[in-house]
């Protein structure tokens, strides 16, 4: 290796990234030893990915000005332009991703480009590329990389006949395969995988680790953080907040450093909390006392979901069940990925599901949009420009459309039989709404697609309001919208429940957004609810929440299992 | 201004114009009657409007341009035929029904005044039905090609012809104008409407001018036949296809063309708008091409609906049309200016270089236009 033995493998020295303007990382400093195994930590867009992409040279940073701070590998000064530099230097990365060939056995998966080769008077002769394969020996060495791991996979199996988990164990039999590898990088190896599965690779990296190979383990789940790793990285809004030897963290430090913003909160105004939801807050802590749920059932809630799941692609609800009162303002956060996305759009059908929801009392029917929007539901995609617009018509169009097909209005006719568009009403209507929420645009004509993201999201809002909902469920609200725009998105959704009433779920990834609207906030974490907390509690319990939503995490620490009792209990 | 109206027509279609202007600046020095070839516009233009304006629906709910235009094309010649066939039947029961439920003016010798245009009524009203079935079909095939439409729907013109091929000759007709003379049975390969229902809108008020003038020394014949009734009739066909997309129906399936998961999102059934979509263009194919036939004077059957479609694809494209919008106005002037230059191209290329090559030429501009159009089927 380097003849600088002292030198630490890797050193990142101030290392900053900018993309158009806005800064994702700033000084970024620290450095690992071989055999080392480092754990970092931080919600999403703390920038890891950032920092990942830095180091193994993704074109993603070239092509938006590279990077500030400069990268020393055996204390020579490196840098990557192209993830194949990176792997010459041995470093690998297994990504969140599978990057696997599907019909491609777990041998030529691993071995996929260092093949063993047989030589031939054909390939002395040409090149390498006409060799045939030694089947066996690259069989060999697939099962060595694979028992170094400590699990017990076919060579022969074909990759898309594999459970997830072990594809996940094939990327990196892959990448420790490769005889240079010094340093890897795991990106959430653990997040596709089971208990046992984890416990596994946890078992197999320490084996790794002491080999020499220097591991970054990046992960949401922080027992296994605390557990695997000798140093821990907190990132936080692009900064490197902490760097300490894990036995020096509890988890709950953990998760409070990488929330943060405590002494910032308190400065902030909660919202008042309506009169029911405060009492739901209370019968939540004692829940089960036979007198209060009997309390209870005489209001009923504006919406009561029981059990539901919901297939969305990436944001699978397993099992949730949740409560919301008339006129309060319901927030659900989590992690991406998670499923608090999937919660809206099955409630409002555009995903299958199952499960019980009813509102005010009544079932609803679900699968159906149809069915929701005729319950004086209202929906708000965070798939603005996918769900939310018609980006090729006008805007009177965009905003009355759903009102005129659910409720027959902006229409002139015969219901049923002959119903021509009001074309008159509908531009008036429009115009009362760009007047309303202040949509810059050349007026009810203009085409949705022309305008910029924040006034493209008050045109979904406005689509909404039309419907006169009494809930109203919202996506990611101020997502890829400028501040300006976010606040008056935010207070526009504040008005118009102190005004009508209405009920708002809203479901951000911004959790500190959603205590500032919101009067009760529920975590979801893999597809269940981890805990409802009034807006008020502290961030590190939310952070809490957040990070050991798993059920595996409940019995590491003691402090917070009231809160995520609050979650179950619930459910 | 001048930039503006650049803007809204663009500029394919203004150098389309523009050449199909100069076609007819050039045809009276090359010795083509300028007034005979703008008749045949005219007369191409109202032959071929509502097959174009058959392609409207299916674009607006974004099952993309109708390449199964044949389809619906079968529909109405299975309309024609039939309305031939039973001609006798249906209006004995017509006057049998005049009588029974004592309607005035349904009498015997209001059929025998009025023999071509209830024949020719007939054919539409059995094709509808007809296209319908086979549009309802056709439609539950292409939502489940979602993305593929245009490809699969090529196939279902082309196999849906072979098909009526073998239909044509087993099909149990009877009628003397129609049957093979020698087997007594299975359809001729053209068929002439003559004394059923030819020109019977091309005739209906039509406007007919006969004179001859005089420019820089030369006589012109003026002959011209405006088919006056075809144009009404298409006039109003595109005034119900309008007032349709108007609707609250046409509204939802200009949104589940424009963003079908917009339109899921708001409740609205993007599968059964799509199906309606298709039933509408196939039934507008069908009358299409009885519409086509009592002007051209015959039925071709068997392989002659197999390339119906291409020019009502490239019409509608030429008139500015794109994949997912298309409006009554591209019809108009995309079907104006492709039968225009069909029409013009040949009669002036082929007196410029005194051959006959009309055929070819016809044939290289018609695909040469569709290649156009469809490369710019993708909006910026």
């Amino acid at each position: 290796m380097s003849a600088n033995n002292n030198a630490p493998l890797l050193q990142l020295d101030h290392i900053g990234k900018e993309y158009y303007g806005n800064r994702v990382l700033s000084d970024i400093s620290f450095s690992i030893e071989p055999g080392e195994i480092l754990g970092l930590v931080g919600e999403n867009g703390a920038g890891k990915s950032t920092l990942l992409n830095i180091l193994f040279g993704m074109p993603v940073i070239t092509s938006t000005g590279g990077y500030e701070g400069s990268l020393y590998l055996d204390g020579k000064h490196v840098h990557f332009t192209s993830p194949t530099q990176a792997l010459a230097a041995g470093i690998g990365m297994v990504h969140q991703e599978f990057s696997l060939i599907p019909g491609f056995t777990a041998t030529e998966n691993i071995l996929l480009n260092r093949e063993v080769l047989n030589g031939s008077l054909m390939s002395f002769v040409f090149s390498d590329r006409v060799s045939t394969l030694d089947r066996d020996a690259m069989r060999q060495r697939a099962a060595t990389a694979i028992n170094t791991l400590g699990v017990h996979i076919s060579p022969d199996m074909t990759v898309n006949e594999m459970p997830v988990g072990y594809k996940q164990f094939i990327e990196i039999a892959r990448e420790i395969d490769r005889k240079n590898t010094r340093l890897l990088f795991l990106d959430e190896p653990t997040a596709v995988l089971t208990e046992t599965e984890a416990e596994i690779l946890l078992i197999a990296l320490k084996k790794l680790a002491k080999s020499g190979i220097a591991i970054v383990f990046i992960s949401h789940r922080l027992a296994e953080v605390k557990e695997l790793c000798d140093r821990i990285l907190v990132l936080r809004d692009g900064r490197l907040i902490t760097d300490q030897r894990s036995e020096e963290l509890s988890t709950r430090q953990i998760a409070s450093l990488m929330v943060g913003r405590e002494s910032l909160r308190k400065e902030e105004i909660v919202p008042e909390i309506p009169e029911q939801a405060l009492e739901e807050v209370n019968v939540d802590e004692t829940l089960g006392t036979t007198t209060l749920a009997k309390k209870k059932k005489k209001k009923k809630p504006a919406l009561k979901v029981e059990h539901l799941w919901v297939d969305m692609p990436g944001e699978t609800v397993r099992d949730v069940s949740f409560e919301v009162q008339k006129g309060e303002i319901f927030g659900i956060g989590g992690l991406a990925g998670h499923g608090k996305l999937g919660i809206p759009n099955g409630i409002m059908g555009l995903y299958p599901a199952g499960g019980k929801v009813r509102l005010f009392g009544k079932k609803l029917t679900l699968n159906k949009p149809r069915a929701a929007l005729g319950r004086k539901m209202a929906f708000v995609s965070e798939d603005r420009r996918g769900v939310g617009l018609l980006l090729d018509e006008p805007l009177d169009w965009n905003i009355t459309f759903t009102a005129m097909q659910t409720q027959g209005r902006f229409l002139i006719g015969i219901p049923y039989i002959f119903q021509m568009r009001n074309e008159m009403a509908m531009a008036k209507e429009t115009k009362k709404f760009i007047e309303a929420l202040s949509i810059k645009c050349t007026g009810p004509g203009q085409k949705a697609g022309e305008l910029s993201g924040g006034n493209q999201q008050k045109v979904c809002l406005a689509k909404a309001f039309v419907l006169r909902p009494d809930i109203l469920l919202i996506c990611e609200p101020t997502r890829g919208i400028d501040i300006g725009a976010k606040t008056l998105v935010l207070d526009t959704l504040k008005e118009y429940n102190k005004e009508h009433g209405t009920t708002i779920i809203i479901t951000s990834s911004e959790l500190e957004e959603l205590r500032s609207v919101c009067n009760r906030v529920a975590i979801v974490g893999e597809g269940k609810i981890a805990g409802v907390l009034p807006a008020s509690s502290p961030a590190e319990d939310f952070g809490m929440l957040m990070l050991n939503a798993h059920s595996r995490a409940t019995n590491e620490e003691d402090e917070y299992e009231n809160a995520e009792q609050d979650g179950e209990k619930i459910a | 201004m001048i930039k503006k109206f650049i803007k809204n027509a663009g500029w394919p279609r203004i150098i389309i114009a523009l050449f199909l202007l100069a076609l007819f600046i050039t045809a009276p020095f090359v010795g083509v009657n300028v007034f005979t070839s703008f008749n045949n516009t005219i007369v191409r233009f109202g032959m071929n409007g509502v097959m174009v304006l058959a392609m409207i629906p299916m674009v607006q709910a974004g099952c993309g341009l109708n390449f199964g235009l044949p389809l619906g094309i079968i529909a109405g010649l299975l309309g024609a035929t039939l309305s031939i066939e039973l001609n006798t039947e249906i209006l004995a029961k017509l006057a049998e029904l005049g009588t029974q439920y004592k309607i005035s003016w349904l009498t015997q010798e209001f059929l025998t005044t009025y023999r071509e245009p209830v024949g020719f009524a007939s054919a539409i009203i059995i094709a509808i039905p007809v296209a319908a079935v086979l549009g309802w079909l056709y439609g539950k095939l292409l939502n489940r090609v979602k993305g593929d439409e245009m490809m699969i729907a090529t196939y279902v013109g082309f196999s849906s012809v072979s098909f009526m091929c073998i239909a044509w000759l087993l099909l149990p007709y009877k009628h003397p104008t129609m049957v093979w003379g020698y087997a007594g049975r299975g359809l001729r390969t053209t068929i002439s409407v003559e004394g059923y229902w030819l020109h019977v809108l091309n005739d209906w008020l039509s406007l007919n001018f006969k004179d001859q003038i005089t420019i820089g020394g030369k006589v012109l014949d003026v002959n011209l036949a405006i088919p006056t009734g075809m144009l009404i009739f298409f006039a109003v066909m595109a005034f119900i296809v309008w007032v349709f997309m108007k609707t609250k129906t046409g509204t939802a399936m200009t949104a589940v063309g424009s963003n079908p998961e917009f339109a899921r999102a708001s409740g609205v059934n993007v599968d059964k708008m799509r199906t309606i979509s298709v039933v509408m263009s196939t039934i507008l194919g069908a009358i299409g091409i009885i519409v086509y036939e009592q002007s051209f004077g015959f039925i071709q059957l068997y392989m002659g609906p197999f390339y119906m479609a291409l020019p009502a694809v490239a019409s509608i494209l030429l008139g500015g049309a794109s994949v997912n919008k298309a409006t009554i106005l591209n019809v108009i002037v995309g079907t104006f200016l492709f039968q225009g230059i069909l029409t013009m191209t040949p009669t002036v290329f082929n007196s410029v270089f005194q051959t006959d090559m009309s055929e070819v030429i016809r044939l290289i501009v018609s695909n040469g236009m569709i290649l156009y159009a469809l490369t710019r089927k993708v909006r910026a």
